[in-house]
C-alpha cells in the first residue's frame, strides 16, 4: 500500500470515527439507525460499484489511446477543444486513465489549451464515472442537472489557458 | 447498469479476441485488487454520508448551503469540496447527504465541481506524477473559478426551471 493511499484510509475512517462519536453523544439510537443506514447503502451500492471497477478495465483496454489523442493536435484550434471535451466525457476507466491520455497527448505535441480542456471535460462529466459512482449514490436529477451546466466550463478553462499562454 | 454491463462484456469479448484468455484473466485480477481495496472506503463513504445526515442541523444547512445562502453559500460548498478527504466513495455519498439535509442544488454543484476539479485529493495521488507540477498547478488555478460559477449557472438554471420550488 502506498503512502498517499494510507494517508486517505486514516483521514477517512478518522472522520468516520469523530463523527460517529458526536452522533453516538446524540444518543445510542442516533448512531445504531445512522449506521444501519450507512451500511444499507453500501449493500445497495456494491454490485454497480463491482461492474463498474472490475468492468472499467475492460473498456479501457479494447480503446486504444491514439484514438484520442489523435483528436487534440496542436494546431487544432476551438475544433480541438471541442472535440477534447467530447474526448474527456467519453473516456473510460478511473483516474490513471484520464490523466495518461493527457500526458501522451501532450508528449506528440497536443496544444495545453486542448489538452486543460481534456482533463476538465473527463474531471466534470465522464460518461462512465458518472454511471458507476454519481448515479449510485445521489439523485440522478442532480446529476443530469449538474453535467448539464457543467459543459460551458471546459471551454472557459481553455480560453483561460489561451489568454495566460500557460500551461 | 444493463447499459454498463453490456459494454463491459462487449469489451471482453474483444479483448479475449485479441489478447485470448490470458489477457481477459489479467485484466480481472488487476480489477479485483483494486475492487477489494476501494470496498472498505466505499463503506466509510457511506457510513460518512450517513452520520452526515444524521448529525448536521438541517436549519443551519439550509441558512448556510440553502437556495438562499448566495454567493457566501457557493464559496462554503466550494471550499468544502477542496478539503473532502477520500475519492468518489466519499464525495458523491456526502455530497447527497448535503442535499438531503437542505443544501440547494447550487451549493452541492459547487461543491462536487470543486472537489473533482480542485480537491487535492487526485491531484497529488495521480495528476502531479502523472502530467507533471507545471501543468497541474496552472490546471488548478485556471480551474479556480469553475465551481463558483458552476454553482451559481446551476442556481440561475434552476429557480427557472422550477420557479415553484422542486417536484415531488
Amino acid at each position: 500500500m502506498t503512502m498517499s493511499a494510507l494517508i486517505i484510509d486514516v483521514t477517512l475512517w478518522g472522520s468516520v470515527l469523530v463523527l460517529g462519536f458526536i452522533a453516538f453523544r446524540r444518543g445510542r439510537v442516533v448512531v445504531v439507525s445512522a449506521a444501519r443506514e450507512g451500511t444499507m447503502d453500501f449493500i445497495n451500492i456494491v454490485p454497480r460499484i463491482a461492474l463498474g471497477v472490475i468492468g472499467s478495465g475492460y473498456i479501457a483496454a479494447v480503446i486504444p489511446p491514439e484514438v484520442i489523442t489523435g483528436w487534440l493536435g496542436p494546431d487544432s484550434g476551438w475544433l480541438g477543444v471541442l472535440t477534447a471535451v467530447i474526448a474527456g466525457a467519453a473516456t473510460p476507466g478511473g483516474p490513471v486513465v484520464g490523466f495518461s491520455i493527457g500526458a501522451v497527448a501532450l508528449k506528440v505535441g497536443g496544444g495545453p489549451p486542448q489538452v486543460v480542456a481534456y482533463v476538465v471535460a473527463w474531471a466534470l462529466f465522464a460518461f462512465q464515472r458518472m454511471i458507476l459512482w454519481e448515479v449510485p449514490f445521489m439523485p440522478a436529477r442532480f446529476v443530469w442537472f449538474r453535467a448539464a451546466v457543467s459543459v460551458p466550463f471546459p471551454f472557459l478553462a481553455a480560453a483561460l489557458a489561451m489568454a495566460i499562454g500557460k500551461p | 447498469m444493463i447499459f454498463i454491463g453490456v459494454l463491459v462484456a462487449v469489451s471482453a469479448t474483444l479483448v479475449y479476441r485479441r489478447d485470448g484468455l490470458d489477457g481477459v484473466l489479467k485484466i480481472l485480477i488487476h480489477d479485483l485488487g483494486l475492487f477489494g481495496e476501494i470496498l472498505p472506503r466505499v463503506l466509510a463513504g457511506c457510513l460518512l454520508g450517513a452520520f452526515i445526515a444524521e448529525i448536521l442541523p438541517h436549519e443551519k444547512v439550509s441558512r448556510a448551503l440553502g437556495p438562499n445562502s448566495g454567493l457566501k453559500g457557493l464559496l462554503i460548498g466550494t471550499a468544502f469540496g477542496a478539503i473532502l478527504p477520500g475519492g468518489p466513495f466519499t464525495a458523491y455519498p456526502v455530497a447527497a447527504a448535503l442535499l438531503t439535509v437542505g443544501a440547494d442544488f447550487g451549493a452541492t454543484i459547487a461543491m462536487v465541481v470543486s472537489w473533482t476539479l480542485i480537491g487535492y485529493g487526485r491531484a497529488v495521488a495521480w495528476e502531479l506524477p502523472i502530467l507533471g507540477t507545471d501543468f497541474t498547478l496552472w490546471r488548478i488555478v485556471i480551474s479556480l473559478p469553475i465551481p463558483v460559477l458552476a454553482g451559481a449557472l446551476g442556481r440561475f438554471v434552476y429557480v427557472r426551471m422550477y420557479p415553484r420550488g422542486e417536484p415531488s
